[in-house]
């Protein structure tokens, strides 16, 4: 009887209800929250571009594109006004009309103390509506770069939040269970029919789009299910459960693409991974040097650059899925140049002539703090590069943990050699700058974990927010790279690789930021 | 009797409240939640006003003494990550977590019983052998990896069963959703009760086949045999049935341990249920919803040590007997 009913479960063969332009789409994480406001992390963000839009938006090449504003510019009266004019005729999916403002109520959302998005509008003082289709954005000085972001500042209707209680962001102290977080009401190509948290998400194509005539919009409905386990998530690729997956393993990679019927499509990512060293401390805990610390000296820093085989790392660790690196901006990014970014070469005997010229002939031993769940093959990478330290001399100790772990030895100074890895949301050195090079202080370089703190670089960086000459501000811009690259703040590894792996038939392009936008991919 | 219950009851309370101190003792060593819950924007003094908020700037201590007295009112606080209330998640994935935990169980005490009688019986047949050496693969492969094999025969190569997820579900009352009335959701739970009962089935297996060949051996089976009883009424109602004593309070404790232990093959197989929740919660320092489902955990175990210890006083008569001084 038992093995009975397994049969006739089993022998049911599972085809599909899912009709040719439903995508069923796998990536390791679930969003956190509907909310648009309350987490700026990858799939978040991701989900809440199917459903809402914000006032431009990045095509999956990393362009410009309108979405809710058709024209953006500074103001010509004013510099430190920027002018939105709105698109006309767009609805919210439960039929209210978008105007000015929705955009205002939005912005000011994303501008309170519980919104993960403050930052971005850190310079922002006004949001105001001359009329119901212009939007003007105030800023406390000449913002040149205040369009790159708001490439994920999604607009909510304002009618819709007052009459749901929405009008905070989800905070976590109330207790309260904020009606956004788990519904959402927006201008975006399509509508959600139903979430559960971390199970299932189904969302089906909004029909009174306004770009209906101008994007491709084949994918009719999408069925998003988290599938943690990387070795699940191809398996349910490869039994053709799903139809598109991100994050495939860098293992999976050749079986995925030689499967019959099954693409990996690969692409950079804005992703660049590097190593960060203390060079401000004047003795360092964690090495075995008394008194003095050999990372203050530039020349034990080119030593250890000079050490690491990229090119070895990418063969072997990565498989060839990366790009080795020079720089820590990925090459999306204004301000990278080719130069810096092809300068790092293997030189061992050179490195090990830095080492004596600096004093440190015979080596030291120091901990490389490393993540293990962050970052592809993370650990491996740290473990690479320890034996090719060692070929100098620098006995390193490897100390790999949980991201939860590591990353607050960064925030907290508690690390004097570390991995991490940065993303540039805005397209522009200046969020690298302040998070990583600019000196430590309550505004300003939270990510910088290599206690350089240089007043003068400091002040240009600074400078860089309201500096409206392009020209100039490009000269600034390579001016602080060129002083990164010379003291060898950091020592970059590689630019991540994307991998997405789907159906034959899909098509699209890689997004280097891995959030796929589902009005571009087209179905074959 | 109710002296003996009432100890047991208050040992029990005080099991649980030493649970809860050791897991908010551990928790900073999990990592800090800070990080996760901000975005990568984030500044030193965002960091600061949250952790204040969220009150881990206080001691451990503390911060325990807030969760019991949120606790005793059945207010388990807010999910770090998912920013909803720790007790609506525990029960939107509670249902998932018991029907997979139930079938598993069933599987591995009938199969288990089964063949533990079979290979008692048949000793020394093929047979026997076979399964006994096969059970091993049972005790000694990790549960992920027979996970990962059952997935890429029965989902990638053969294409039968679906390699993740619970497959349609209805919902049935206020809360609970079940999966055994759609044919999808039928078939979802098969390779992961499988996978989670294989274990407790090959132990319950290897457990009634020794404590049967032990009964078998006894003289009243000889005289049974020798009274002309058939083969059938000698094996199963007088042996099998004197197997079971111990045999049922090892499944008893099993079942908690099936619950609590679903963790890994949930994760496999991206079944949504309380043990795919924990790992979330504990990769992304999730605290109240550690805490709440540490301390779910343990009720449940102390229930079920609880339920066994009363058992036994009735079933076995005599620890009755001691208590009331001899007849």
């Amino acid at each position: 009887m038992k093995t009975a009913l397994i049969c006739s479960v089993a022998c049911l063969a599972l085809t599909s209800a899912a009709g040719a332009d439903t995508l069923r789409w796998a990536r390791a994480g679930d969003a956190l929250t509907l909310d648009p406001h309350a987490q700026n992390e990858g799939p978040t963000t991701a989900l809440n571009h199917q459903i809402m839009e914000p006032l431009l938006i990045r095509d999956m090449t990393g362009a410009f594109e309108p979405a809710l504003a058709t024209e953006w510019a500074p103001s010509p009266d004013d510099p430190n006004v920027w002018v939105f004019k709105l698109r006309e005729g767009v609805t919210f999916h439960d039929g209210a009309a978008f105007d000015s403002e929705d955009v205002i109520f939005s912005l000011e959302r994303a501008m309170t103390e519980d919104s993960d998005f403050k930052e971005l509008l850190a310079s922002v003082t006004e949001v105001r509506a001359p009329d119901a289709y212009t939007v003007e954005i105030v800023t406390d000085g000449p913002n040149p770069i205040m369009a790159n972001n708001l490439t994920n500042l999604f607009i909510m209707d304002k009618g819709w939040a007052e009459a749901n209680n929405a009008v905070k962001v989800q905070d976590y102290e109330g207790g309260e269970d904020t009606f956004a977080a788990k519904n959402s009401n927006g201008t975006g190509p399509y509508k959600l029919v139903s979430r559960e948290p971390d199970v299932k998400t189904v969302l089906t194509i909004n029909e009174d789009y306004w770009g209906k005539d101008d994007f491709p919009l084949e994918v009719t409905e999408i069925i998003y299910t988290p599938i943690q386990n990387a070795a699940t998530r191809v398996a349910a690729l490869l039994s053709g459960e799903v139809d598109f997956i991100q994050d495939v393993p860098v293992q999976d990679l050749q079986r995925v693409g030689s499967a019959d019927g099954l693409d990996v499509r690969t692409a950079p990512q804005n992703r660049v991974i590097f190593f960060g060293l203390n060079v401000g401390d004047a003795d360092l805990a964690n090495d075995s040097v008394e008194g003095a610390n050999p990372l203050a000296d530039v020349r034990v820093r080119q030593a250890m650059s000079k050490a690491i085989n990229r090119d070895a790392i990418q063969q072997v660790v990565m498989r060839g899925q990366s790009a080795p690196a020079g720089m820590i901006a990925p090459p999306f990014v204004n301000g990278w140049t080719e130069a810096m970014d092809g300068a790092s070469t293997t030189d061992i005997e050179a490195a090990k002539a830095l080492m004596a010229e600096a004093g440190y002939g015979d080596g030291f031993s120091i901990q490389l703090d490393c993540p293990n769940d962050r970052y592809i093959n993370d650990e491996a990478i740290c473990q690479a590069a320890v034996g090719m330290l060692g070929q100098i001399g620098i006995t390193v100790n490897l100390d790999a943990k949980p991201k939860a772990q590591h990353f607050p030895l960064i925030s907290n100074l508690d690390t004097d050699f570390y991995m991490l890895g940065w993303g540039v949301p805005t397209y522009d050195s200046e969020y690298i700058f302040n998070f990583l090079v600019h000196g430590r202080s309550d505004k300003y370089g939270s990510w910088n974990g290599t206690r350089f703190d240089d007043p003068a670089i400091n002040d240009k960086i600074v400078s860089l927010a309201s500096q409206t000459d392009l020209a100039a501000r490009d000269a600034t811009i390579a001016e602080i790279w060129q002083v990164v690259q010379d003291q060898q703040l950091y020592i970059p590894i590689h630019h991540q690789v994307l991998n997405w792996g789907m159906k034959s038939g899909v098509d699209t392009v890689v997004d280097p930021e891995d959030t796929a936008k589902f009005k571009y991919f087209k179905m074959n | 009797m109710l002296a003996f219950i009432i100890r047991r009851v208050a040992q029990s309370a005080l099991v649980l409240l030493i649970v809860g101190l050791v897991a908010f003792s551990m928790f900073r060593f999990v990592g800090d939640p800070i990080d996760n819950m901000l975005g990568q924007e984030r500044t030193q003094a965002d960091i600061e006003r949250l952790r204040v908020q969220l009150g881990l700037d206080q001691p451990f201590p503390v911060q325990y003494y807030k969760f019991l007295e949120g606790a005793v009112q059945g207010n388990f606080g807010v999910s770090y990550r998912q920013g909803r209330p720790v007790a609506e998640i525990l029960l939107e994935r509670a249902p998932a977590t018991l029907e997979l935990a139930a079938v598993s169980g069933l599987l591995a005490i009938v199969l288990g019983i089964a063949l533990g009688v079979f290979t008692a019986i048949r000793r020394n047949g093929v047979m026997a052998n076979v399964i006994m050496s096969a059970s091993l693969i049972g005790v000694s492969l990790p549960t992920f990896l027979i996970g990962i094999l059952l997935i890429y025969l029965f989902s990638v190569e053969l294409g039968w069963l679906p390699s993740f997820g619970r497959g349609e579900t209805v919902r049935v009352g206020d809360w609970w959703t079940t999966g055994f009335l759609t044919p999808s959701g039928r078939a979802a739970l098969i390779l992961p009760s499988i996978t989670l009962g294989l274990y407790q089935m090959t132990l319950i297996m290897r457990l009634v086949r020794s404590e049967m060949l032990e009964v078998l051996r006894q003289d009243y089976i000889r005289f049974a045999r020798a009274r002309g009883l058939r083969d059938r009424v000698v094996n199963f109602r007088h042996a099998l049935k004197n197997t079971m004593v111990p045999v049922i309070t090892v499944i008893g404790l099993q079942l908690g341990a099936i619950i609590a232990f679903a963790i890994i093959t949930e994760t496999v197989f991206q079944w949504p249920g309380v043990g795919l929740l924990f790992i979330n919660a504990v990769q992304f320092v999730d605290i109240p919803v550690m805490a709440a489902y540490l301390m779910l955990i343990s009720v449940m175990f102390v229930g079920i040590n609880l339920i066994v210890d009363l058992l036994y006083f009735l079933i076995d008569p005599r620890l009755r007997v001691d208590r009331a001084g001899g007849h």
